[in-house]
């Protein structure tokens, strides 16, 4: 360590820094560790609990947990866990590309719309076009529109992937921008940024190294909020015979299904409702962490 | 406004009091007992209108049927009785003219509107005049073929057609068509239909009861009709029609917690529902009429890559399905399928195997399909081997490059999606590979033209729905299947042809099954048409559906009707 | 900042005119049909007959027109005369904005309904905002206690299981089991003396707390990433160091320049006020202005969703306005000119 410190020491420090203050941030820990757990599980498990998660054992319908199915069957005789674990692959992944997506749209537009005056009219009007358009009829639009090219093009389950991704991140972008612009408007009369502008930084710079890293905390929060928020829209979507195929597992697709059966089989419910609960909790817990670890003021203590 | 007013003032009142409330729970009883002289109905789609004329769903209809009534109705076993008619008119009684091309009513002479004024034969003739001059009145089919409708004296009304009509009933026979009062609705002909929203809401009628309060979309109060007929009737002085949720929570509220007396169309999960059953409330009913889930087979190719010039278009014959044209695979997709299972996981005693599209009325329910109660996997293989299909390296049969694998799609239910599910791993085991795809039942249904997921448009292999026809006759029904109701761009999709069959065999049956009176020949010609649609397989019968509705235990009378509306005696129904 | 207003004001009408045509175009495009729920016993051709008596034959723009003459000229001339009972030209020859479902105007359903919306939708906004800023302050100043960390999970609990799930759950609980609470919103139930108070109390009290946890979850999250970051801020040391109480530290100095998010969130909140908790309103009926929405869209109710969705996009553009005055307000710094 010391000999790269030497090499680069200005590299070096911030980066290292903002590890070390990671690393000491018990709950970003447990929160990383939680979810390497869930993504592995998720990852390896289907390969340890090999049932099909779509085979219909229907001669063994709405089962107890067994050692067969550790978590039970459903009405239609599927493994409960095999559909968690699949289920979990697709909601990980829907659930953060397109909480990336909306983040990404979103800080963009606020932080742009904040800073540069000319473009916060035009920018925010746009938001608010966004927020004022009903979800329901916006996703059958552009089901009608681009379900049929993109599943010709990509095939059935990656086409309906990106179709999803991009509907969620689209119309999930708006509060993050509303968040960030306010926060932009209140840092860009901040002494520093004056004082960076007084000395003729450019504005990409100043953009970069003292307006972002000061409206990171809403936008943490955002990202933590928005994987919750994706994969709940993402059931709502394949219920409604706009996502992937109904005998498809996902999370929120297993908690909407189970919740009719919560009286007869309460894990159906229980199991992908803990499931979604945890990776936002655990994502919650390391951008917390991420936050802390980037403030310098919080870094050396 | 009352209420919010009154809120506000008992609003402080009540934050103070918060801390000693215990007493307040001891003083109301936490669930309220079933109040005597209240009905409490709940349908988990809400009213529109009163009017069904110009209602957008069953539900508006049923509602309605609490008001408004025809001259006769279909009873819980799908006999006519008269309701304002004094007696179902036929050849034999004089009612009905020699050569069918009239009918004539005698209405009763004791029906007052709930104003107090009397039921006379020009309400009716209006009533007709009405729905015949209305932009999109829903009953209009009641009224093919009409011709005239004329008020012969204070009590007697006659209807004649244009052609001859062996059922000649259906005008003014069902709640899909009843009589509105002519003082109410005599500015509200033609195009001012739809402005009439007063009386669209507020229908005066001559049924049990009378609305009170109607606030679309979500509850209608009623009152009992100080006029009613029969005295003594309807049991309760008030009654309230609450719309909204879904079916599920509809059930809880009748079978668990009790809040309400009456729940309407329960499409759940036969475990959950017994569950819901088991806290002993209430009751599940059941009733079989006509609805029949099928399979629907697309005879013509449905290739995206064809556009909107040939996909699932008919082209003369020219364009047809690259394998299900063929009536092996037809019929081994048929044999694979374990209807039993399907009603035992999504149906329970909402169903029954069936393999008949025309299941009842039992004369006209054929009994030459039976068969295909049982699966045969090893049939199915075999038929698939014969004609040619083989397993390929995946596990899927092929032939000449052409894989069978099946896009199907349904309308979003969680029972649908159930049964197509069960159905995909069925197919599996015959070497069929099966894509799933299920679409909001508002597009599924609906008939927009621009739409590419209509079951008209049919843009996949095999598609899933019930339907059923009205009252006891299946003539249109079954004329619904000749080659000129293909759907195509040449009649804005408006067929209901869905298949898309085109049969000679089957038009010369629709031809003489509309020229036939007698009713034992009728029966025949139907069960002849039934055999040829569910023989060659274009339409495959899953499962007799029926009604399935629940009350509550204390509620007595309910005889659920398959054929009508299922509120149809609420007049009778008591504590 | 009142001139900042004005133009706003005034720039918000073409926005509102461009929503206005994007809404209708969208409406229009989506397959969804107003005969979807009919019968399957009726015809097609009557189905037909039926599209084109709701207008559908003519052209977009045509409909579009008819609209714009119906909501922005004849819906504010019948509320003038309404509200000051006088006449303007013949009342009944001008076509109102008509629901295709009910046939009724759209301005009365919406009315009728705004009661219990407001009701309900408005009480979780203000429990869910009086439940979440204190925890999100003492979350902050607790940083890693004990306390905050059951507030990390509650919220995150609370948000990220949806309200389907949760509205199910206390129905199963408190109407199923224990039998305390009706699970059916009345609507039409009367307030008029303390037992039917009481009534109205334990009908609103599931909905509104469901919705209120859904509500503060997010809420308390924001409030105290935004109290986190002034904490440690040189003026906070610096009114420390002047010998003021923490609370007058905490509850004034701090506060005041960590709502910049939290009114952001409130602020854009509030118009969900008037749209209504579509899933919390199906699920225990209480049939407000969610409902009603989701009952047009799944209706293809074409004229009822364009007009709620714009007074919907009204509310929007008119709150980010009031959300970027307050902005001015709580830190002077923010300049829009």
């Amino acid at each position: 360590m010391p000999a790269t410190a030497q090499e680069m020491p200005t590299h070096r420090s911030l980066w290292m820094d903002v590890w070390q203050a990671f690393r000491n941030h018990k709950g970003a820990l447990a929160g990383m560790a939680v979810f390497a757990f869930m993504t592995l599980a998720v990852l390896i498990g289907p390969y340890l609990h090999d049932i099909d998660p779509q085979y219909l054992d229907t001669q063994a319908r709405n089962q107890g947990s067994s050692l067969a199915h550790p978590l039970g069957t459903d009405n239609l005789g599927r493994d409960v866990l095999a559909q968690l674990l699949s289920g979990g692959r697709v909601s990980l992944a829907v659930g953060f590309t397109a909480m990336l997506l909306s983040l990404v749209l979103g800080t963009g537009v606020g932080v742009l719309a904040g800073y540069f005056k000319r473009l916060d009219g035009v920018l925010m009007r746009t938001t608010d076009l966004f927020l004022a358009l009903p979800l329901l009829p916006l996703l059958l639009v552009a089901v009608m529109l681009f379900r049929d090219a993109l599943r010709s093009a990509f095939g059935p389950e990656a086409g309906i992937f990106l179709l999803i991704v991009f509907v969620v991140g689209a119309t999930s972008w708006m509060q993050t921008a509303r968040i960030v612009r306010g926060e932009v408007l209140a840092v860009k009369e901040r002494e520093f940024v004056i004082a960076a502008r007084s000395i003729g930084t450019r504005q990409r710079r100043i953009v970069g190294r003292h307006i972002l890293p000061n409206v990171l905390s809403p936008i943490m929060v955002s990202a933590t909020l928005g994987i919750a928020n994706a994969i709940i829209t993402e059931s709502a979507l394949s219920f409604l015979g706009l996502g992937f195929p109904p005998d498809f597992p996902t999370w929120g697709r297993l908690l909407f299904d189970g919740a009719n059966f919560i009286d007869i089989a309460p894990a159906r419910a229980l199991w992908p409702g803990l499931a979604i609960s945890l990776t936002v909790l655990s994502v919650n817990y390391i951008g917390d962490g991420l936050r802390d670890a980037l403030d310098p003021r919080l870094r050396g203590t | 406004m009352r209420k919010r007013i009154g809120l506000i003032a008992l609003w402080t009142a009540a934050l103070a009091a918060c801390s000693s409330e215990e007493l307040a729970i001891e003083e109301i009883p936490p669930q309220q007992e079933a109040d005597e002289d209240h009905l409490k109905i709940l349908y988990w789609q809400a009213a529109s209108i009163l009017n069904p004329y110009l209602s957008s769903g069953t539900k508006d209809v049923e509602a309605a049927s609490m008001v408004l009534e025809p001259l006769a109705h279909y009873d819980d076993n799908g006999t006519m009785v008269p309701t304002l008619a004094v007696d179902i008119p036929t050849v034999e009684n004089g009612g009905v003219a020699p050569d069918l091309r009239s009918i004539t009513w005698k209405l009763r002479q004791d029906i007052l509107w709930s104003d107090g004024t009397p039921l006379t034969a020009a309400d009716v003739a209006f009533s007709g005049q009405y729905c015949l001059q209305a932009a999109g009145c829903n009953a209009a089919p009641s009224f093919a073929d009409v011709a005239a409708i004329e008020a012969l004296d204070d009590h007697t009304v006659h209807i004649s057609f244009g052609v001859e009509k062996p059922f000649p009933y259906r005008p003014f026979a069902g709640s899909v068509s009843p009589v509105l009062q002519r003082a109410q609705f005599a500015d509200c002909l033609g195009a001012k239909a739809v402005a009439c929203t007063e009386q669209n809401f507020h229908p005066i009628g001559t049924g049990p009861f009378q609305v009170e309060q109607f606030r679309a979309n979500d509850v209608i109060v009623f009152s009992a009709n100080p006029h009613y007929r029969e005295p003594g009737k309807p049991a309760f002085a008030t009654a309230t029609f609450k719309g909204g949720g879904d079916a599920a929570s509809a059930a809880r509220a009748v079978l668990e917690t009790g809040e309400f007396d009456y729940a309407w169309n329960l499409q759940v999960e036969p475990e959950v529902l017994e569950r819901m059953a088991a806290a002993g409330k209430g009751e599940v009913l059941a009733a079989y009429g006509t609805l029949v889930e099928r399979l629907i087979v697309n005879q013509t190719n449905d290739d995206p890559n064809l556009g909107p010039g040939g996909r699932s278009l008919y082209l003369d014959g020219g364009n047809p399905h690259p394998f299900l044209a063929d009536p092996a695979v037809r019929r081994a997709l048929s044999l694979a399928i374990d209807r039993q299972l399907l009603v035992d996981a999504g149906y329970g005693a909402g169903g029954r195997v069936t393999c008949n599209i025309v299941p009842a009325p039992a004369m006209y329910a054929s009994s030459a399909n039976d068969n295909c109660r049982t699966q045969d996997i090893d049939e199915a293989n075999r038929i698939l081997d014969a004609a040619g299909w083989l397993p390929g390296g995946d596990g899927v049969r092929a032939k000449d490059d052409v894989r069978l694998s099946i896009l199907f799609q349904t309308s979003t239910n969680s029972v649908r999606q159930g049964t197509q599910a069960l159905i995909k791993q069925m197919w599996k085991e015959i070497g069929v590979e099966t894509e799933l795809r299920n679409i909001d039942g508002a597009v599924f249904f609906g008939s927009d033209p621009g739409s590419p997921d209509t079951l008209q448009k049919f843009y996949v292999d095999i598609q899933m729905y019930t339907n059923n026809f009205d009252g006891t006759d299946p003539e249109t029904y079954l004329a619904g299947w000749i080659c000129s109701q293909i759907p195509g761009p040449d009649n804005q999709w408006l067929g209901t042809n869905s298949p898309r069959l085109c049969s000679p065999e089957y038009d010369a049956l629709a031809r003489r099954l509309a020229g036939t009176a007698a009713l034992a020949e009728r029966a025949a010609v139907a069960k002849r048409m039934n055999d040829v649609l569910v023989q060659n397989h274009y339409l495959i019968p899953l499962i007799w559906r029926a009604r399935l509705s629940a009350r509550a235990k204390t509620l007595k009378g309910v005889r659920l009707n398959p054929w009508d509306s299922e509120l149809w005696n609420v007049a009778d129904w008591h504590r | 900042m009142l001139r900042y207003a004005t133009r706003r004001l005034l720039f918000a009408v073409p926005t509102l005119l461009a929503i206005s045509f994007v809404l209708f175009a969208l409406l229009d495009l989506a397959p969804n049909d107003p005969t979807g729920q009919l019968p399957l016993t009726i015809p097609p051709e009557v189905r037909a007959q039926i599209r084109d008596s709701m207008g559908l034959d003519q052209p977009f723009p045509v409909r579009y027109a008819k609209w714009l003459e119906s909501f922005f000229v004849n819906e504010p001339l019948n509320l003038i005369e309404e509200m000051f009972d006088v006449q303007i030209g013949d009342s009944s020859a001008r076509p109102r904005v008509l629901s295709w479902a009910t046939r009724g105007p759209v301005v009365d359903l919406i009315v009728e309904r705004l009661p219990q919306t407001l009701w309900v939708v408005g009480l979780s906004y203000l429990v869910g905002i009086l439940i979440a800023l204190p925890i999100g302050i003492v979350s902050a100043y607790r940083q890693y206690s004990w306390f905050d960390q059951i507030g990390a999970f509650v919220s995150m609990v609370g948000f990220s299981v949806p309200t389907f799930f949760t509205g199910l759950l206390a129905i199963t609980v408190f109407s199923v089991m224990l039998q305390w609470l009706p699970s059916i919103y009345d609507t039409t139930h009367e307030v008029t003396d303390l037992a039917s108070f009481w009534v109205q109390i334990k009908q609103i009290l599931m909905p509104v707390l469901v919705l209120a946890l859904y509500n503060a979850a997010q809420l308390s999250r924001f409030m105290r990433s935004a109290m986190l970051d002034n904490l440690n801020l040189d003026y906070v040391r610096t009114a420390r160091a002047k010998g003021l109480r923490e609370r007058v530290v905490l509850l004034v100095h701090v506060l005041r320049n960590s709502m910049i998010p939290v009114v952001t969130m409130i602020a854009l909140g509030v118009p969900t006020i008037f749209g209504g908790a579509i899933i919390t309103e199906q699920i225990f009926r209480v049939n407000g202005l969610g409902q009603l929405l989701v009952v047009a869209i799944q209706g293809a109710d074409i004229p009822l969703v364009q007009t709620l969705t714009f007074l919907f996009a009204v509310l929007i553009v008119l709150f980010n306005l009031v959300a970027d005055v307050l902005y001015g307000i709580l830190d002077p710094r923010i300049r829009y000119e």
